[in-house]
């Protein structure tokens, strides 16, 4: 079937199977590997990306439920070279290891951020709870989401003022 | 410092072996055993093979013409690459299916039809060597058992003669259950040779990637200076990557035989079902001790299910690991162990998930046993625990089982634990809570590792030394690139090492880069596991950089016109002494040793060395824990409330990875506590083979850790350090547990087997056995 999605700003058409996944299709047909692929139950997050804003385990989702519809990646989380808060934040808060679940968590973290400027440590766990990690034992992430948000918080106020 | 690693992984620009592309590259997937146990009566490939876009079925007779059926194991033992006579585990690899895309494999898998003929199977090791018990290894010569080897450490006669005279003697039976390290990435490689140069390359998930490459040489008569093994990003080890599975040679075979690239990536439910599985131990631990609280002595027998095939990753010598250092950090009389190890109808493993080789069980057994004491002395644990720590003056300490600790100074961790934890104000707390009927726990652990394997004279992995390479050539302009043996996971290498050789050399680490994981451009060694990259590697790379400014002394005395003995170094320059203006940086040097002019009398250009470091003793960190958990009375939920962790692991080299690791870890041992098993029915059939099923622990799960340390530095190692990677796996179980046990104690409960799920723990508030598998 023919596929034309909107993936990180750009359209894309491609020919692809109807049972194709979407992890898939941004891996394989994309080349976008920053997404990975952890388990086969829905359970590990490592393919978390957004679909209209939203983020969804893109293993559970066909490709071909993306027709139409705007999906973003970690590839395009920095504006150009400059990084995103959250990708910071995990630079600096020590938020990764291996950095297989990173590309899942951060895009989880982004959401949560733009929905909820100043999330609790509770709020945080709650929203990653859909994912594994099985390096960091999980409080570096919560620092990072927090360095990330308190980071904004501090620009938005520099702005405003 | 940051870490090195971070900027591509934050954009997704890290390079993981899925995600190698290669020109014509096809993909490989894995046909699996139903069951446990089975005769292969026929398989029929017709129909997979006339599928449209399949390149090639193979089976296990098909690789037994060309002699490939069958690997050598890292314990010399031979394991299924495919099935031939019969499959021995639920899961094992029956055929393989290289076809155009994934997808298309994975449809052919379903066109395969294999007959097989049930046969009983033998799941519960304690029935393993019964006479009439199902033979599972009868493809070795005269095999009519089960038994896999019987090993023994320590003084049988002195240890059954203190518990003889002891006043008091507890023993308990305690089951370390069948786990997984179930990393993030699961196993897989792309192999690709080329029959022109008669040289293949391999992209793969290995831990060992020079130890892989020697085996691939042996196993596929590839000579090995055309073997290139690649181990790029990993998505983290866990020891589930140190052993060969049968997926890569399949890749290599098939790309052998089609003569393209091939990609083989398992799935999660083949990364449980079929890899290294860890622990297994079934233990009866026995400890004896004067009215008093001193303790005498520990003995204990093993029985060690190690599956289908003897798989287990431990020196040569080391049968049970390093489960020799089950005295712990206490200061007994004497020590007896024996384990026997048997095969079942159950995948092959043992020593995988941060054990340390088999250290995970040695420390759960001391501290669960010292707790099974202080619960019948009524003395409090960390009492208990404080009396009969090693003291100080007595390190080099050599244990009732030959292991010598190099350093330790055991009071001050505890102590720290206890101050950070608040631990008697706990106690108060617990009493009153107590009083309302609410179920708090407390539970300590103090443990000491054994990493950093190891010294050659005795230890080695099929017969190569567990030594490690390091190699720094600094470049014209003073940058310098430093290339390992070991292969990092995610523990940082690429920052740490350039730390280690930036302090010896002076070169700022952003100015040096870290290679690893390219056997063609990286020296020998034998990987990263057993927490030993900074014991071994690390040691090698301090050296490596000191060999190099010994040089470069020698350089810049020609260039100072001075004195080599009248030079002394500060960060990264030569001065004369008494004349700090006369001095040269270690960067002009470097210009200089590839430049024009002369260089003094015997000194080649350039400026490199390489160094293999052969240990002269493993490292012994140690570290003090204390874990608060609160039990519903009502659910028997477990919840961890806080967890203090206090390590010690000599010299810190980047105290912010320390803490990422120690965390880590610390998950790793309330998933192990709590959650996580991979039992098997009956029939064989594994039930943890799905992330359904084998719970890992969330965000939700586990509490902000709490962390210290003291610093008692390896008097042996260049540097002073001593590893840690594993330490909080090793460590945390037993105070998730002592916990658990102690929260429990209004029931009189004295022990419960892993994992402490809230049937489990229901099921002993009732005073009612756990199950046993």
């Amino acid at each position: 079937m023919r596929l034309t999605t909107t993936v990180n700003g750009e359209e894309v058409t491609r020919e692809v199977e109807g049972r194709l996944l979407l992890v898939h299709f941004l891996r394989d047909h994309l080349g976008l590997t920053g997404t990975h692929w952890g388990c086969d139950t829905s359970n590990c997050g490592t393919c978390v990306v957004w679909m209209d804003g939203e983020p969804v385990k893109s293993c559970t989702v066909l490709a071909a439920m993306a027709g139409g519809r705007e999906v973003r990646t970690v590839e395009d989380l920095a504006d150009g070279d400059r990084l995103d808060p959250v990708q910071q934040g995990f630079m600096e808060c020590h938020g990764l290891q291996c950095g297989f679940c990173t590309p899942g968590m951060m895009m989880t973290a982004r959401a949560l951020l733009d929905r909820n400027p100043d999330p609790s440590e509770g709020e945080v766990r709650e929203a990653i709870s859909g994912q594994i990690c099985r390096c960091t034992g999980y409080s570096t992430i919560v620092r990072s989401v927090r360095w990330a948000a308190e980071h904004e918080c501090a620009e938005r106020e520099e702005a405003s003022s | 410092m940051l870490r090195k690693e971070d900027p591509r992984l934050v954009r997704g620009r890290g390079r993981f072996v899925d995600d190698v592309q290669l020109q014509g590259m096809l993909h490989l997937a894995i046909l699996r055993a139903p069951m446990a146990h089975a005769r292969i009566v026929s398989i029929d490939t017709a129909a997979a093979e006339a599928h449209p876009k399949v390149k090639a079925v193979v089976t296990g007779e098909a690789l037994a013409e060309k002699g490939l059926a069958w690997m050598p194991t890292l314990s010399n033992d031979v394991q299924a690459v495919l099935a031939t006579d019969k499959v021995r585990f639920q899961g094992q690899e029956v055929a393989f299916v290289v076809a155009e895309d994934h997808y298309s494999a994975r449809d052919a898998l379903e066109l395969i039809d294999v007959e097989y003929d049930m046969l009983d199977p033998v799941v519960d090791a304690r029935r393993a060597l019964e006479p009439g018990s199902p033979v599972v290894r009868d493809d070795l010569d005269g095999k009519d058992d089960n038994h896999v080897f019987d090993w023994e450490t320590g003084d049988r006669a002195a240890t059954d003669a203190v518990f003889e005279r002891a006043d008091v003697v507890v023993s308990e039976d305690l089951v370390y259950p069948r786990v997984h390290p179930a990393p993030m990435e699961t196993c897989g490689a792309v192999a690709d040779f080329d029959s022109v140069e008669g040289r293949l390359t391999l992209w793969s998930t290995t831990q060992a990637p020079h130890a892989h490459r020697t085996l691939y040489a042996m196993v596929a008569g590839l000579p090995e200076h055309k073997i290139r093994v690649v181990a790029p990003d990993i998505g983290g080890g866990f020891g589930n990557k140190v052993p060969i599975y049968p997926g890569y040679v399949c890749a290599i075979v098939a790309s052998l035989v089609v003569g393209r690239p091939v990609k083989w990536m398992e799935d999660r439910s083949e990364n449980l079902v079929s890899t290294g599985f860890a622990r297994d131990y079934i233990m009866r631990g026995e400890i004896a001790a004067t009215r008093d609280g001193r303790i005498l002595g520990i003995r204990t027998n093993v029985l060690a299910d190690h599956g289908a095939f003897n798989a287990q990753a431990a020196p040569s010598k080391y049968p049970a690991g390093f489960f020799g250092v089950f005295t712990g950090s206490y200061d007994i009389e004497a020590a007896h162990a024996e384990v026997t190890a048997v095969y079942t109808n159950k995948a092959p493993g043992g020593v995988a998930y941060a054990c340390s080789f088999r250290i995970t069980e040695a420390v759960y057994l001391v501290e669960r046993i010292v707790d099974c004491l202080a619960h019948e002395l009524e003395m409090d644990p960390v009492a208990l625990r404080s009396k009969n720590l090693i003291r100080p003056e007595q390190f080099p300490y050599t244990t009732r089982t030959g292991w010598v600790y190099d350093s330790g100074d055991y009071e001050p961790t505890l102590r720290e634990a206890l101050r950070i934890s608040g631990y008697d104000e706990l106690r108060k707390e617990q009493e009153e809570r107590r009083a309302r009927g609410e179920l708090m726990g407390i539970g300590v652990s103090f443990f000491t590792e054994a990493v950093g394997a190891g010294p050659r004279k005795n230890m080695d992995i099929l017969g190569l030394g567990m030594a490690d390479g390091c190699e720094l050539r600094v470049h014209p302009t003073g940058k310098a690139v430093v290339r390992l043996s070991v292969q990092t996971q995610g523990q940082g290498h690429e920052t740490t090492f350039a730390q280690i050789v930036a302090e010896e050399i002076g070169i700022p680490p952003q100015d040096i880069d870290v290679l690893h994981g390219d056997t063609d451009n990286t020296p020998f060694g034998l990987g990263t596991y057993g927490s030993r990259s900074t014991p071994v590697s690390g040691a090698a790379a301090a050296l490596v950089a000191r060999k190099v400014r010994d040089k470069a002394r020698i350089i810049a005395s020609g260039m100072l016109e001075a004195n080599v003995t009248d030079l002394e170094w500060t960060k990264g320059a030569f001065a004369v002494k008494g004349d700090p203006d006369r001095s040269v940086t270690i960067q002009e040097i470097a210009l200089r040793a590839h430049g024009a002019g002369d260089l003094p009398d015997g000194i080649e250009g350039g400026l490199e060395a390489q160094v293999c470091y052969n240990p002269e003793n493993l490292t012994y960190p140690h570290g003090a824990y204390v874990c608060v958990v609160d039990v519903d009375p009502d659910t028997a939920q477990v919840s961890v409330r806080r967890f203090v962790a206090v390590d010690d692991c000599g010299t810190r080299i980047n105290p912010m990875i320390i803490e990422g690791q120690v965390h880590g870890g610390l998950a790793d041992g309330v998933g192990m506590a709590l959650m996580e098993m991979i039992p098997f029915d009956e029939e064989g059939n594994c039930l943890g083979g799905s992330f359904m099923d084998y719970l890992l622990p969330t965000a939700l799960e586990v509490p902000d850790w709490e962390t210290g340390h003291t610093v008692t530095p390896s008097p042996h190692h260049p540097i002073g350090a001593k590893g840690v990677g594993e330490s909080a796996t090793v460590g945390s179980p037993p105070a998730v547990v002592n916990a658990v046990v102690d929260a429990l104690k209004p029931f009189g409960v004295r022990h419960a087997d892993m994992p402490l799920t809230p049937s489990r723990v229901w099921d002993a508030m009732r005073g009612r056995a756990t199950p046993s598998f």
